[in-house]
């Protein structure tokens, strides 16, 4: 698959909205396409965090092993970035990520686009401030998760 | 001299005769028929009269049920007579007169009032898409609002059903779920907040999952049920989406004690919640839930 058709696929994403399309050329020249089955993981926690994941079609589990096996904590779905690691150091995976059904992704290689964004700041600017948005989206949903909404102490 | 005793005691299941005028005060006695244990703490009786019935309920409508000697709570009606045979409600025990009522097996009697409030209008859905969430025991006065928009699915656009839970474990009606997820066009989604591996839905917040829905947020009528807080955030996300205010249905959870507008204990702002509610639209609940009142 050509940087062309990547960049289709990355400028069909909501994820990616407001970004500029020289942005999106920019972002696709450091992906490609890549497909998942159902039970592959994409990656392991503490593996180094080399690329992030655009989830075009499919769904993807985060998980984190604990003695009684592994705990789903999150799934992204369709048209959802997977992965912040790669933005800061360590660069490092917290959780193990899977696919739960086959998935289509396309993978974005980290140090590739962490570059473009230290060589035009302002590209760099637009990017974080979209990685941002996407973190304080799943930061806010996990503290309403954290009120334990079903538990009994919130009955309805 | 000793007085005969009668052959049988009276007790509240075998005394006759006509009831004292209805009035809504008074409960009509109901028997449980039927017991389902849905999950941990939560249970699904289904009752028929043993008095004259109570009016059929329009789906969002509440009861309030007597545990005889214990206690009365208001509680959804979760099965209409019309559509089941049977008066049906699911409880999750976390007082002393829901433990009571959960713990009825068949053959007990409870006390029945209503029914009350104002319900979903269903109906007035029709030639819309249908966007239903409920969350945890939300689902519970939802169902009559599925069993209705099923039993008449024609006259509705497209219908997405987004269910939240604790664990998969702590789904109600799971597998009736299954059920309406095989029905053609209408689209079922699952989300939980904790899962162990096998779990094939999703886990996460029910907000993370309506962007997928196949639905026209401006030409949808949402009916939402369950924790206030998922409320306000589902709602807030289906309005900005493009939904009309007038078009969200959520249905308000209030201390309801005489169900009749009289003893003021489920007011909210200017409402009576059991009788000006439980159902309202998000035009009116909206800045009575962004009200902090205590």
């Amino acid at each position: 698959m050509n940087a062309t058709s990547i960049r289709d696929l990355l400028a069909a994403q909501p994820v990616l909205r407001d970004l500029e399309p020289a942005d999106i050329d920019l972002i696709a020249g450091c992906g490609h396409n890549e497909v998942f089955p159902a039970g592959a993981f994409l990656t392991h926690e503490d593996d180094q965090a080399n690329h992030f994941f655009i989830v075009r079609e499919g769904q993807v589990a985060l998980e984190m092993h604990t003695s009684t096996g592994p705990l789903l904590i999150d799934t992204i779905g369709a048209r959802n970035l997977v992965g912040w690691s790669w933005l800061f150091p360590p660069y490092r995976w917290v959780f193990d990520v899977a696919a739960i059904q086959t998935t289509h992704a396309v993978v974005i290689d980290a140090a590739c686009l962490r570059d473009k964004c230290d060589a035009d700041t302002a590209f760099g600017y637009r990017v974080m401030k979209r990685f941002a948005q996407v973190i304080v989206d799943r930061l806010q949903t996990t503290r309403v998760r954290l009120l334990d909404l079903y538990g009994a102490g919130n009955a309805c | 001299m000793v007085p005969e005793m009668p052959a049988e005691a009276p007790t509240i299941a075998n005394v006759t005769g006509s009831r004292a005028p209805a009035g809504p005060m008074v409960p009509a006695r109901y028997r449980v028929t039927d017991h389902r244990q849905d999950n941990a703490d939560t249970v699904t009786i289904s009752l028929m009269p043993i008095d004259d019935p109570i009016d059929d309920p329009q789906p969002g409508q509440f009861t309030m049920l007597y545990a005889f000697g214990v206690g009365e709570v208001p509680i959804s009606v979760s099965g209409c007579p019309r559509h089941e045979g049977v008066l049906m409600h699911t409880i999750r025990a976390v007082g002393a007169t829901s433990r009571a009522l959960c713990r009825l097996e068949p053959g007990s009697v409870v006390g029945v009032r209503g029914p009350f409030g104002v319900g979903w209008d269903v109906s007035s859905a029709e030639g819309s898409d249908v966007l239903i969430v409920g969350g945890g025991i939300g689902l519970a006065p939802l169902r009559p609002v599925v069993r209705e928009v099923l039993a008449a699915r024609e006259r509705f656009g497209r219908v997405a059903l987004l269910i939240g839970a604790r664990t998969p474990e702590d789904l109600l009606y799971a597998e009736e779920v299954e059920r309406w997820r095989a029905v053609p066009d209408v689209h079922v989604e699952v989300t939980v907040d904790a899962a162990s591996r096998g779990w094939n839905g999703h886990v996460g917040l029910v907000t993370a999952l309506l962007d997928q829905l196949p639905i026209t947020p401006s030409l949808t009528t949402s009916f939402l049920c369950g924790p206030e807080v998922m409320i306000r955030v589902v709602a807030r996300d289906i309005l900005e989406a493009g939904s009309p205010a007038d078009h969200i249905r959520v249905s308000l959870e209030r201390n309801m004690h005489c169900a009749v507008r009289q003893c003021g204990h489920c007011q909210l702002g200017p409402l009576f919640v059991c009788a000006d509610g439980p159902v309202v639209t998000w035009a009116v609940a909206a800045d009575l839930l962004a009200v902090r009142r205590w």
